[in-house]
């Protein structure tokens, strides 16, 4: 395979709080490659969102990358000064978050906002940056995109708003996307269209993609590579069809087990005890242990390292036997 | 099975007035007029003792006010609902208490409907005292008995809600309800702001107490994966109308209605792999001027000129099936490529 367009080594994200250091993130490492949809999974506090605001850089204070290497296009992203790191989001790496009302300015009309975008990389004219918005709109599906250009973004409904964020961050065809949670608070019906349309754009233009999502079920409509992070780290990474069909860390196959639509109906779901632990108060060794049924005495002592299979990984020293269908 | 709550025709309006501004904007020669929102409209519907009725739809489609006006913390605008053949206003005012009682409401944000600022023993414990299921003396030992219910260690009930975690509040939510031995419990997304392994373990809990105390739910969700595992029928709305009802197995194997369909085509599943999303072109269209004749027809694949005139009859198209389409999808079944 060619070299990858996002490469993560040992990231390490603390967030220094009342209650000590947290670390958010604590030593993932992820290679991305072009035209790859990649699906990071976690639970709320698993350092998700904290992963993906770390690429683009935007990650603030009392929060700070600890350690670490980010390259993307083989450009070191960790310590390059603040101008050419603007430079580099909206162009070569964009971002887009759950709620599209914190992308957009509500107080400038769609057309103001996108045409700043372009002009802010490129040296056009203004004509010339609002053919290329409206195109860009026409893209991700929205209907009279030059009517829809005059708007505000409180005119629109949720899903046309999503769709104008999306439009915004492919406008100069970047290389990697950073998905956060896009449709978490849409419709099915809004969700699949837009699943369809970000889809369809990023295989037309080679962009890679990291779809962060608590939902199992859209990775699996949509990822190529599955990545599971469970309090901070990524627990198991593989290709979908591998992990999802037959999981070898526990957290993954509790995870597959207590989704409704993997249980049969009217019987009780296969729950994982416990709750996610608190990060700032981390058990030493295996975070997952407390929780798992596969836990043995030396899960609570040192946490697990990577074992590799082929194309897949996982951190657990006792792994799901291979094979067992969750399902 | 006997109906234990009937939804008789009720309709909820919600209307936004001229304000002072408008009036005299339009004495100048503007447009201001009333706007009405439908946000329940004309909806028939039987919940039967000991069932769990799944209520879904998308966001806008009244699901959530169709639910609070069974719990009666809303008012209907017209049409009556009857808690075991009577209706809430015509009783004694011993009834109606009781009846008041009997159903009990959980919400979706645990965090948004419990007092930040009350102890959880008095969360749990006020209702029941003032409705004189217990007296003050007893209260701790029937919160700890409640709190024992819905697996919360009963130590922690002089704590406030910001203490716990989502689960545990959502737990809260469900003993409060539980406190005052309601029949009904209409649970208004209330899994749906859980983590994926959180949201298993309440769900469970709603099948243990179901099983304990023979309760009867209207659970309302946007989930169809949540509502399949733990309804026994569903009612799908669309735009303040009921469009479809089945047993749940059926509605899901064979739904008739084109936005069943087309709703259950683009759920996500984790056994669908590189799927091809967006079947259903368009969005929800804005119950502040729905559509004429059926509310669908401007997206449905299935229109024909008729659909665009008259409200279709919901019509039984199978056992205990009904479907307001006047082209339901009858006989074939959905691929179904994951049954056990």
């Amino acid at each position: 395979m060619s070299a990858p367009i996002l490469s993560i080594h040992d990231l390490k994200v603390e967030f220094g709080t009342r209650q000590g250091v947290v670390k958010a993130v604590d030593g993932v490492s992820l290679n991305v490659y072009r035209g790859e949809v990649l699906g990071l999974v976690g639970e709320s506090g698993s350092g998700k969102s904290v992963t993906g605001l770390s690429i683009l850089g935007l990650i603030d204070p009392p929060g700070r990358i600890a350690s670490g290497s980010i390259k993307l296009e083989g450009t070191e992203l960790i310590g390059l000064p603040e101008d050419e790191l603007r430079r580099l989001r909206g162009e070569r790496m964009a971002m887009i978050f759950q709620d599209p009302m914190t992308t957009l300015n509500p107080v400038l009309r769609i057309d103001t906002q996108m045409i700043e975008t372009i002009r802010a990389h490129e040296n056009v004219s203004e004509r010339a940056a609002r053919s290329r918005a409206e195109e860009a709109l026409k893209r991700v599906g929205i209907p009279s995109p030059a009517e829809r250009l005059l708007t505000y973004p409180h005119q629109l409904s949720g899903g046309m708003r999503q769709r104008v964020a999306i439009a915004i961050a492919l406008l100069m065809s970047p290389a990697l996307l950073v998905a956060d949670e896009p449709t978490t608070a849409l419709d099915v019906t809004i969700q699949s269209q837009i699943i369809a349309e970000v889809q369809q754009l990023c295989s037309e233009t080679g962009t890679a993609l990291i779809w962060i999502t608590h939902d199992l079920a859209v990775v699996a409509g949509l990822a190529d590579r599955i990545a599971v992070m469970y309090a901070g780290r990524i627990v198991e990474e593989g290709d979908v069809d591998p992990v999802l069909d037959h999981p070898r860390h526990p957290y993954t196959y509790g995870l597959l087990g207590s989704a409704p639509s993997n249980n049969r109906r009217g019987e009780k779901l296969a729950q994982i005890p416990g709750m996610t632990p608190s990060l700032a108060n981390l058990p030493s060794g295996c975070a997952f242990a407390p929780r798992c049924a596969f836990a043995q005495g030396d899960c609570s002592t040192a946490p697990p390292t990577l074992t590799h299979d082929g194309s897949r990984a996982w951190r657990c020293f006792h792994p799901v036997p291979d094979r067992e269908d969750v399902r | 099975m006997t109906a234990l709550i009937e939804i008789e025709s009720v309709s909820k309006r919600f209307v936004k007035r001229v304000d002072l501004a408008g009036k005299i904007a339009n004495m100048l020669g503007a447009h201001n007029r009333e706007q009405i929102v439908r946000a329940v409209d004309d909806v028939t519907l039987t919940i039967r003792q000991g069932e769990v009725l799944g209520l879904v739809g998308e966001s806008g489609c009244g699901k959530s006010t169709l639910g609070r006006m069974v719990a009666g913390i809303m008012q209907t605008s017209a049409g009556r609902i009857l808690y075991e053949g009577r209706a809430r206003e015509d009783g004694v005012a011993s009834t109606q208490v009781a009846d008041a009682l009997a159903v009990q409401m959980i919400f979706q944000d645990p965090m948004a409907s419990l007092n930040p600022r009350m102890r959880i023993e008095d969360i749990i414990g006020e209702a029941p005292v003032v409705h004189g299921l217990v007296d003050a003396a007893g209260k701790r030992d029937y919160v700890a008995g409640m709190m024992r219910k819905v697996g919360l260690d009963p130590s922690v009930m002089g704590r406030f809600p910001h203490q716990f975690s989502g689960g545990q509040r959502a737990r809260i939510g469900i003993a409060r309800a539980l406190a005052v031995k309601p029949k009904v419990l209409v649970c208004d997304e209330a899994v749906a702001a859980l983590d994926v392994s959180i949201q298993a373990q309440v769900l469970n809990l709603f099948m243990d107490l179901r099983a304990e105390m023979n309760l009867t739910y209207l659970f309302v969700s946007h989930d169809l994966s949540v509502i399949r595992h733990i309804a026994d029928r569903v009612a799908v709305m669309y735009l303040g109308r009921i469009v479809e009802t089945a047993d749940t197995d059926a509605l899901f194997e064979a739904p008739a209605h084109p936005y069943t369909r087309a709703l259950l085509d683009e759920v996500p599943r984790i056994d669908m792999r590189k799927k091809r999303f967006a079947v259903l072109k368009g969005e929800v269209p804005s119950p502040l001027n729905p559509p004429s004749g059926c509310h669908f027809h401007p997206r449905c694949p299935r229109m024909e000129e008729i659909c665009k005139t008259g409200r279709p009859p919901l019509l039984a198209v199978g056992p205990g099936h009904e479907a307001a389409c006047l082209f339901p999808q009858t006989g074939g079944a959905l691929p179904e490529p994951m049954s056990q």
